[in-house]
């Protein structure tokens, strides 16, 4: 089974993002880079499909020539090749671009199955795994915190509010995941495997190999035209006041019920 | 500009979703805004003999497109059929939930638009006939205005628990129109449904949470907590901490890669408060921290702060909210 892992490269959610000066985007310099966590649950789901069906894996990502590193810990983990979509349309692009751009690269490679995280936690966008599955004509699967293939059909629990749905699809199939660390307990790249990574192909293309128009990628409908902080908390207060636990029981109740009244 | 906006009704197991309605308020107001009336489309099994009472929150008309085969929430299904209605209805902006359903069904049918999506948002206002969304992003670190590109279809989901609901108007009925549809054929489909029956407090949409962290110590301890939640009323979470180890399903995990939630009061017992917690409950309207280490960063973000062994203090604090309700009943 050959499969695609949509990957991006996000800033570690340790980061403290700050707003640039054009105040409409994030300062850059200092960020560390990681591999999406959701992203990375997918590698692993998909090093595990591979496992069982044989196949080979794959990872596409859109980005600058940093994300070279992420591809590569993906690489490590236990993934066959790479392609790096490197054109820098994606700076003035939307969502839509960037899936019509991961779609082209999807089609060159006609694989069985796609995999990608549900979200990227840098603007939490939620989008493009299922635009990416429209522009292909294909089914998708969204949140999977289980997977299933037997080779011809693909099977997912997706968790909604009050319960869950068991999702099936036949193959080429889109899947998105969510879930959390432990539910997929995503694998370390080993020394060997990081080693091995280096010498893995990893193909750079412009939209233009893919034949995407870059001017019709890069015609944005929706933009982030300015950017805020959220309102700072005024600073809370220590119930206290020498008061022993019960003391400080019987003040809070009366602070949430008085004061804050949402109890 | 088009003739109205157009909310997307969320129809599920024989009822309109409470999100639907906070949805419906925004884009009453967005439509007022714009001077436009307010449709909405429904889709479901038996939708249309319900869709009338979306009239109590403004909606002058539904398109319903009822068919049993559409009892379950399907992408592959939903989406084009919903693209259909509203290629018939001219709306000027498309407005949804985003509940775990909602954001699935924005992306697909914005990529089947064409239309740009601002996903997510927690206010959405309209300036001189342009319409600004305001959303999250870096889970919650700082906040994005979306606008949109001239002539383009605004398609915007709204965070659950956010939007204001208007009060319902009671004798308003909304005019219906049945749609006559072919269902899709699909590829995919739902095996099967399970609900959970046993009434517990979905966490994105719960007024009030009580989460805890490792300082929780072990599983059978939070039995403790889902007693105070049964006080309260409330929907119980954790940390990823208390995930990882087992104690909790990942359900329950609140923060940067689990749920963002957005209660009236949070309450955090045994967590330290790392960057990746605070992502996804540091927008809750009030928040209390419990934990025994007064250094815990949990207390920058804490309204109210209390220092104190939670084994103690919980079982305490319990028993007082229990002598508030008894004398407020
Ligand atoms: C990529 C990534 C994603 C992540 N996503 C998430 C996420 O979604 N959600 C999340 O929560 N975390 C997430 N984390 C993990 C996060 O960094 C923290 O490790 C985690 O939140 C810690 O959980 P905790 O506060 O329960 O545990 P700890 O940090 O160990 O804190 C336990 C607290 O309990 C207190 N305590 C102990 N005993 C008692 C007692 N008897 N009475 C009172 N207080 C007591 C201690 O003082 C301490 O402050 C993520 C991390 C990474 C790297
Ligand atoms: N630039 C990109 N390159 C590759 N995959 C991407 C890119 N952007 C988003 N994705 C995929 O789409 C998923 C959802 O992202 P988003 O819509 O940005 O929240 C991510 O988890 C990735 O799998």
């Amino acid at each position: 089974m050959n499969v695609a892992v949509l990957l991006k490269q996000t800033p570690d959610t340790e980061s403290v993002i700050r707003i640039a000066s054009d105040g409409k985007s994030i300062v850059t310099d200092d960020l560390k880079w990681i591999v999406n966590p959701y992203d990375e649950f997918a590698v692993e789901a998909a090093l595990r499909l591979k496992e069982k069906h044989g196949g080979s894996v794959t990872i596409i990502s859109w980005g600058p020539q940093r994300v070279v590193e992420s591809i590569r810990t993906a690489l490590a983990m236990g993934a066959d090749t790479g392609v790096l979509i490197d054109d820098p349309a994606l700076e003035r692009s939307d969502s839509l671009g960037v899936a019509t751009a991961l779609a082209a690269a999807v089609k060159e490679l006609n694989p069985d199955i796609v995999l990608c995280g549900s979200r990227a936690v840098d603007y939490d966008m939620a989008q493009r795994g299922p635009m990416v599955a429209e522009f292909l004509g294909w089914p998708h699967l969204a949140l999977a915190v289980s997977v299933d293939s037997d080779g011809k059909s693909v099977t997912i629990d997706r968790p909604i509010e009050g319960g869950k749905v068991v999702l099936e699809s036949s193959l080429p199939a889109v899947v998105t995941f969510g879930g959390s660390h432990a539910v997929w307990n995503p694998r370390y790249a080993s020394l060997p495997g990081i080693m091995k990574a280096k010498k893995k192909p990893l193909a750079v293309k412009k939209l233009a190999d893919l034949g995407v128009d870059a001017a019709v990628v890069g015609a944005a409908k929706v933009r982030v035209t300015s950017m805020e902080m959220p309102l700072q908390r005024a600073a809370g207060k220590l119930v206290d006041g020498g008061l022993d636990t019960a003391g400080k029981a019987v003040e809070l109740v009366r602070a949430l019920h008085q004061e804050a009244k949402v109890i | 500009m088009g003739k109205c906006v157009c909310i997307i009704a969320e129809f599920r197991h024989g009822a309109f979703r409470r999100v639907t309605y906070e949805v419906a308020s925004e884009g009453k107001r967005l439509a007022d805004a714009l001077g436009v009336g307010l449709c909405a489309v429904a889709v479901g099994s038996g939708v249309a003999d319900k869709a009338a009472e979306l009239g109590r929150y403004a909606v002058d008309k539904v398109f319903a497109v009822d068919d049993p085969a559409l009892e379950n929430y399907l992408a592959e299904s939903y989406v084009p059929l919903v693209a259909d209605v509203l290629a018939g209805c001219d709306p000027a902006a498309v407005v949804m939930s985003a509940s775990v359903d909602g954001k699935d069904f924005a992306a697909r049918l914005s990529a089947r638009l064409k239309a740009g999506l601002a996903q997510d948002c927690t206010q959405v206002v309209c300036e001189n006939g342009k319409i600004k969304a305001k959303r999250p992003v870096f889970a919650g670190k700082c906040y994005g205005w979306c606008e949109w590109a001239e002539g383009a279809l605004p398609v915007i989901s709204c965070r659950p628990n956010v939007m204001d609901c208007l009060a319902p108007m009671e004798d308003k009925k909304a005019e219906v129109e049945k749609v006559q549809v072919s269902i899709p054929q699909t590829r995919s489909c739902v095996k099967s449904l399970d609900l959970d029956t046993s009434g517990k407090v979905e966490l994105t949409e719960a007024e009030i949470i009580v989460s805890g962290g490792r300082g929780m110590k072990g599983p059978e301890n939070y039995a403790m907590l889902e007693e105070l939640a049964k006080v309260l009323g409330a929907a119980v979470g954790a940390s990823r901490a208390a995930v990882d180890s087992g104690w909790r399903p990942h359900a329950d995990q609140v923060g940067q890669t689990g749920k963002v939630v957005n209660p009236n009061l949070y309450i955090a017992v045994g967590i330290s408060g790392a960057i990746q917690h605070l992502a996804g409950m540091g927008s809750s309207k009030f928040i209390v921290a419990v934990n025994k280490d007064s250094e815990a960063p949990i207390f920058s973000k804490a309204d109210y702060g209390v220092v104190e062994d939670l084994f103690n203090f919980v079982p305490a604090f319990t028993e007082e909210i229990r002598k508030l309700k008894s004398s407020c009943s």
